[in-house]
């Protein structure tokens, strides 16, 4: 394992910690959660194969199933974004496309893209976690109020985290 | 043969992604239906070990409320002891419902209310003799089920979990209704199954009913709160307000029911197994 592999590996075991320990505590009025480590599958490099894209987002739900005692929910939905993450940052390539060793940060391509990057994936990884925890769409209104304001918030946690780390790299 | 190998390595991405899928949706199947899956839940010793860190050091914020509910839990105690003294004279007799039911107190380690299956940890497990199935109270009132069970740990299914279901009695009209959770508010459980020709009212007691052996009979499950009836509807719309506030949950106590097996044996040779 080389010295990046290394620190991708603490940064998981980062992930997880922040979010057992802080975030599910932190329920904004009841509603409002955040899933940070969605930001971890979606700042891996750009040329990461996607079939360990897609393991790696396996083994990170898993780990964060362990602690929600719902095992399968937080897995299935980061395998989804996994997925979809590759299709997506084909579509939305940059003009004069992407910097080689770069990771697709707000530092790099810029606000606007990151958010256009990050927005729709965040989207599709509470939505079906949502509904799939709710088992249905039986109370619609209130799960989309529920996915609606966690996007808010997960979405603020990850800008504010990406700006704090901005001037590093330029 | 080889335009086939040809095509699942072509989507070999599109596979994987199916695969890990479907894996996920089996976990997720295979854990609502079996009671006990024993390592991958919040009952493992490392999971334990980091949700009781966080759990102690937001505990140390709320330690004068703790402590007022214990000293109240106390007091109660001490009532009913000294009313037990009083009516018989001879303290600590062996009745009925002391062989009937034994308890185990727990501390609660993890617990949540926002989500739609919300579950508890408890710092008791296998070596305190608590098995899948047993009812967990606190002083207020009903709590939940033990789900799963490690060695000094287990996992509780809240009753504040969409699936959960609780045979309860309206207490005044001796009716009976199944107490089940909308997954919306954390404070308030829905009452099912009301017929209409009974009249719930506002302030009426909801207790557990005792039927499926879980619960023992009478434990509070909370107070009505808000009563509708639509005109074609065959069932009220009863809003009970829970008697314990989940938010607030820091013991809890497993109730260990010694007659279960007789019950559920004598009830299998009579009815048969039950679906």
């Amino acid at each position: 394992m080389n010295r990046s592999g290394f620190f991708v590996g603490i940064y998981f075991v980062l992930h997880v910690l922040v979010q057992v320990m802080l975030f599910k505590q932190l329920v904004l009025f009841n509603m409002a959660f955040c899933f940070l480590y969605v930001a971890f599958i979606l700042l891996l490099p750009l040329e990461t194969n996607p079939l360990i894209l897609m393991l790696v987002a396996f083994l990170l739900g898993i780990s964060i199933d362990v602690f929600y005692d719902s095992l399968g929910l937080h897995a299935s939905s980061l395998v989804l974004v996994a997925y979809l993450r590759n299709y997506w940052l084909g579509t939305i390539t940059p003009q004069g496309g992407y910097d080689a060793g770069e990771g697709p940060t707000l530092a790099v391509n810029g606000v606007q893209w990151f958010m256009v990057y990050s927005l729709p994936l965040v989207f599709a990884h509470h939505f079906t976690l949502f509904f799939v925890e709710a088992g249905g769409f039986g109370i619609f209104w209130f799960t989309m109020q529920k996915v609606m304001t966690s996007l808010i918030f997960t979405m603020f946690v990850i800008l504010f985290l990406q700006y704090f780390s901005f001037d590093r790299r330029r | 043969m080889q335009r086939l190998f040809n095509f699942f390595y072509e989507y070999r991405a599109f596979f994987t992604f199916l695969l890990l899928e479907a894996f996920c949706a089996w976990l997720l199947i295979e854990n609502n239906k079996f009671q006990n899956t024993k390592f991958f839940n919040s009952s493992n010793r490392l999971a334990v070990n980091i949700l009781g860190f966080s759990q102690s050091s937001r505990e140390y914020f709320s330690l004068r409320k703790i402590n007022e509910e214990l000293s109240r839990e106390n007091a109660q105690y001490k009532t009913l002891l000294e009313r037990r003294t009083q009516n018989s004279g001879i303290p600590f007799v062996k009745n009925d419902t002391l062989v009937r039911y034994d308890f185990v107190s727990a501390k609660v380690i993890n617990n949540s209310v926002a989500q739609f299956k919300n579950y508890i940890t408890i710092n008791c497990g296998e070596d305190a003799g608590i098995k899948p199935g047993m009812a967990a109270i606190s002083i207020a009132g009903a709590v939940g089920k033990v789900k799963s069970v490690s060695e000094h740990f287990s996992v509780l299914i809240s009753i504040l979990n969409i699936d959960e279901q609780v045979s309860c009695v309206l207490a005044r009209t001796s009716s009976f209704g199944t107490a089940q959770w909308d997954g919306t508010d954390p404070r308030f459980i829905n009452l099912l199954y009301v017929p209409r020709h009974i009249q719930p009212l506002e302030g009426d007691t909801v207790v557990t009913s005792g039927y499926n052996a879980v619960f023992p009979a009478g434990i509070i499950v909370g107070i009505v709160n808000e009563v509708k009836l639509k005109e074609e509807a065959l069932f009220y719309d009863i809003r009970v307000e829970l008697a314990q506030d989940f938010r607030r949950l820091s013991f809890v106590k497993i109730v260990k029911s010694e007659l279960k097996p007789e019950l559920d044996s004598l009830e299998r040779a009579t009815i048969g197994i039950r679906p």
